[in-house]
């Protein structure tokens, strides 16, 4: 029932991931510059922008939560900022290996792209901090969606203050201070997008699909056996 | 099939692909780690239907063994 259309979705999603990755590795043309290790680009770029789009989601969620008092918008923000906190390990990881490959170091602190990803992943990495310490559902929630619609409003304006600073090394993906990209490389990278993007949302649902059955197990026992164990213990996950 | 180079650029190229699939690979395992608690929690719910069909009331025989 709360995995509809999740099968599709999956099958599409691995379509889409296997055709970009093919393009990457077979069709598309090495960088002048950084030559074979710039393909990593077609991996990192795409998690860092649906990574920060899902921090975003999880603000819209929140701020639908504060608005309609509804449970299942606090849990819809809750998976969107716990999928994208793994996606965003994930771009930190994979972008100190490009730029060990590329620039010879692991992480550059004058860096302004690399810094503020840092500070939005720790600001993030608060969330679920703050989730655990609060016992009471209510409040646990009300807080946490007042937390995702600030810290989701500060992703975008923090984006748009780094692309605007002036450049060391990062270089600027799609902007045309560099030329842009080359056709080719421009359209596997967004097929590499559409895929990563699939891919959160199919994750998204799964997860989404799983609590559920979980609440719903839950309250089967609760009903059933009137069963204390039923009910969750303190935990910083959202519960229905 | 062009070969993939093997020079100094390919061992950054995999491990970045790899830190991704682990990644993957690491949350497919903790939802499978759910799946199999959530199996074993319906298995208990079934049992306890079960019981409930035979004559006997679950939640009453919970409060006789506390």
């Amino acid at each position: 029932m709360h995995g509809k259309g999740l099968r599709t979705l999956a099958l599409l999603t691995a379509l889409t991931l296997t055709a970009a990755y093919a393009l990457v590795f077979f069709w598309t043309p090495n960088d002048a510059d950084q030559g074979f290790v710039q393909k990593i680009f077609y991996l990192h770029v795409p998690m860092a922008i649906v990574a920060l789009c899902g921090f975003v989601a999880g603000g819209i969620f929140g701020a639908m939560h504060l608005r309609t008092r509804d449970g299942r918008w606090d849990l819809r923000a809750y998976v969107a900022i716990h999928l994208s906190q793994i996606l965003a390990v994930g771009v930190l990881v994979t972008g100190s290996i490009w730029a060990k490959g590329a620039w010879g170091h692991w992480w550059l602190w004058d860096e302004p792209m690399l810094v503020s990803f840092l500070i939005v992943f720790l600001l993030y990495a608060t969330y679920q901090v703050l989730r655990f310490s609060i016992e009471d559902r209510e409040r646990q929630a009300r807080y946490a969606s007042v937390f995702a619609v600030l810290a989701g409003a500060f992703v975008p304006i923090n984006f748009a203050v780094v692309r605007m600073a002036e450049s060391y090394v990062h270089p600027r993906t799609l902007g045309t201070t560099t030329g842009g990209m080359p056709g080719e490389m421009m359209l596997t990278f967004l097929i590499a997008l559409a895929g990563m993007a699939l891919l959160f949302v199919t994750l998204w649902k799964y997860e989404m699909a799983s609590k559920n059955a979980v609440a719903e197990v839950r309250a089967l026992r609760l009903r059933l056996l009137g069963d204390d164990d039923a009910l969750p213990r303190r935990t910083a996950a959202p519960t229905l | 099939m062009p070969a993939l180079p093997l020079d100094e650029a390919g061992k950054y190229v995999a491990a970045a692909f790899l830190v991704f699939l682990a990644l993957l690979l690491i949350y497919v395992a903790i939802m499978a780690g759910r799946l199999s608690r959530l199996e074993r929690e319906l298995g208990e719910l079934h049992e306890a239907l079960d019981r409930r069909d035979a004559g006997h009331d679950p939640a009453r025989d919970r409060e006789h063994v506390a």
